[in-house]
């Protein structure tokens, strides 16, 4: 497979940065931006990462599994996280998932038929106190109201 | 950027940069102190580091609570294994979100921390686990680190003093127990994050094979102000055997929840009323999660408390994480103990017995029970069956999932009586609307 020179780069620097020997260290992070540029941990991703890092598939592959972020079938262009833990659960978090949800007309882990959008009710993501807090791809949105989810993804529509 | 205003009560050490212009560059570091630390510590013996340290009384601030200097004591320094810093920022703590504004706003503060503990057991290559959904403090951290190298603040001989040290990031990929410091160690050499038998502890066989230094964020940032002011001035912040102060992230029902640096050892009603300014809606206040999910509950009446590890031990509480979550009257405690153990389920690594089936076997009672199909003998029977996971498992997820757990069906009896005989739940319309 072949990547982005940004990408290249990286894993050419990821691979250097263990003890010498120690390159299946950069299994994880190497499948986890893989999967930003690719969009999905295919098996052709997993024989590649192990080439790389000198392992065999079945190391990769076992490890694709146990780690929430690494997905195997493509997500949406925008994958909203919507967070229900403790402290968002508490101003409404749940609620704010089932608005994600009837609105995209998707459950859990689900992708909208145009591709553009998939659903996740996530763990806490680090942003208790600004609950309740939604991730869409990388970006923190913090203190969302239904409102303010809904405007969110009209913007994301819009620049499509 | 800060995410909440500053609160007047607050005691600034940590978080004294947060706010200035450019806060995360290495010229505002340098203009405020920045480096002084390090500089004292290349003048002072490993020795003289780790005892400064352990004066101090700083304890560990991922959770455990465990003497920071003490556990540097135990890093065999002479053995002529390569020696590896490893900085836990794998925050995933539900209630906790403090690290990530340490990382955001003072980056500079952490490596020279890093640096110090590199120093004190002899290492020379520092590795940052960062959770992978902080994707946008990996860049400011790899920018941080770039900015510190081209500046000779890391790299081989350090600002002419002798002292090599290459400190990288790695990323994480989404999974809570990555943050117990043995499944960390086996995450970062690429595999399952699966906890280790210990003994052997991580100082002495830790990161591929070797002596490690493993503490969290908020622990090495607070090295460079041990150091530079001396462990003395530290400790006297709190009370004996509690040093420093705590970034104590206040969520739920409060007026203004954000991060707040306290003392430790802050009154926890003061915390509520003056730093967290109230209760939402003049409520009145049910009970608290003191310092992260894993924490055993307070009642409201057992909440005029010191906020530091040994008081909250003697309550059979713990400080954890610094994450003080407060919930008003109107909340339902079984839907809450549901919520945690949904989360323990999701994130039980699968590896110890009584953690796997316990958590998935708690949740659906939890979940039976809040739809109203519970029976009387379920409420001993979740706090029993609880009580088998405690202490059974390789790591502390199964007491972590127990213990909140424990405490609410001893302590809320009375909630999950209000759910019996198919009752619906009592709070359902009680709901808070989301964040207005």
């Amino acid at each position: 497979m072949t990547f982005s020179p940004e990408l290249e780069a990286r894993f050419a620097k990821m691979v250097e940065i263990y003890p010498p020997g120690r390159t299946r260290s950069a299994i994880v992070p190497m499948l986890l931006y893989a999967q930003d540029e690719v969009g999905h941990i295919s098996k052709e991703l997993i024989e590649e990462v192990a080439r790389r890092c000198k392992v065999t598939p079945l190391q990769v592959d076992e490890t694709v599994g146990y780690y929430s972020m690494l997905h195997r079938k493509p997500l949406g262009k925008y994958h909203v996280q919507v967070c229900t833990n403790i402290s968002c659960l508490l101003v409404g978090g749940e609620e704010l998932y089932d608005h994600a949800s009837k609105t995209l007309g998707i459950g859990n882990k689900e992708v909208t038929a145009d591709g553009q959008f998939s659903l996740e009710e996530v763990e806490c993501m680090g942003a208790c106190s600004w609950a309740p807090a939604v991730q869409v791809n990388y970006d923190f949105h913090h203190q969302v109201t239904a409102e303010k989810l809904d405007t969110l993804m009209a913007e994301l529509r819009k620049a499509q | 950027m800060l995410y909440n205003e500053p609160s007047p009560l607050e005691v600034k050490l940590l978080t004294r940069r947060f706010g200035l212009p450019n806060s995360a560059s290495l010229d505002t570091y340098l203009a405020t102190d920045g480096f002084k630390a390090f500089f004292k510590a290349m003048e002072m013996t490993p020795e003289q580091i780790i005892e400064e340290v352990k004066v101090s009384a700083l304890r560990g601030r991922g959770g455990a609570g465990f003497p920071t200097g003490l556990k540097w004591s135990f890093v065999p320094r002479t053995s002529p294994k390569p020696k590896y810093v490893i900085i836990n920022a794998d925050e995933s703590e539900p209630g906790t979100c403090k690290d990530r504004l340490l990382m955001e706003n003072d980056p500079h503060q952490l490596i020279e921390g890093i640096l110090i503990g590199g120093r004190a057991v002899d290492a020379h290559k520092g590795y940052i686990y960062i959770r992978g959904e902080y994707r946008y403090l990996i860049q400011a951290m790899d920018r941080a680190i770039e900015e510190a190298y081209t500046r000779g603040y890391l790299g081989k001989n350090i600002q002419g003093t002798g002292f090599d040290f290459d400190l990288y990031t790695h990323s994480g990929a989404g999974a809570y127990e990555c943050g117990e410091e043995t499944a960390l160690l086996d995450s970062i050499e690429g595999k399952r994050g699966i906890p280790r038998m210990k003994p052997p502890f991580p100082a002495v066989v830790g990161a591929w094979q070797s002596p490690t230094l493993l503490s969290n964020v908020e622990t090495f940032s607070a090295v460079p102000a041990i150091i530079r002011d001396g462990g003395a001035a530290f400790a006297a912040l709190g009370p004996p055997k509690n040093g420093g102060t705590r970034l104590i992230c206040l969520s739920g029902h409060v007026n203004k929840p954000g991060v707040y640096e306290l003392p430790v050892g802050f009154n926890l009603l003061r915390m509520i009323y003056e730093v967290g300014g109230g209760m939402r809606n003049g409520k009145k206040l049910k009970a608290v999660v003191p310092g992260g999910s894993s924490c055993p509950i307070l009642r409201a009446e057992e909440c005029d408390i010191s906020m530091d590890f040994d008081t909250l031990a003697k309550v059979k509480s713990m400080l954890g994480s610094g994450g003080t979550v407060i919930l008003d009257e109107d909340t339902c405690m079984v839907r809450f103990a549901l919520r945690i153990m949904k989360f323990y389920a999701h994130e039980s690594c699968g590896w110890c017995i009584p953690c796997r089936e316990g958590t998935t076997w708690l949740k659906k009672m939890l979940q039976r029970f809040h739809e109203g199909m519970g029976q009387k003998s379920d409420i001993p029977l979740i706090g029993e069956l609880s009580k088998n996971m405690l202490g059974r498992t390789f790591c502390a997820l199964g007491d972590a999932a127990a213990m909140p757990t424990i405490s609410i069906v001893e302590k809320f009896p009375e909630d999950f009586e209000a759910h019996l005989n198919g009752r619906p739940c009592p709070f359902a319309h009680a709901t808070e609307p989301a964040f207005a």
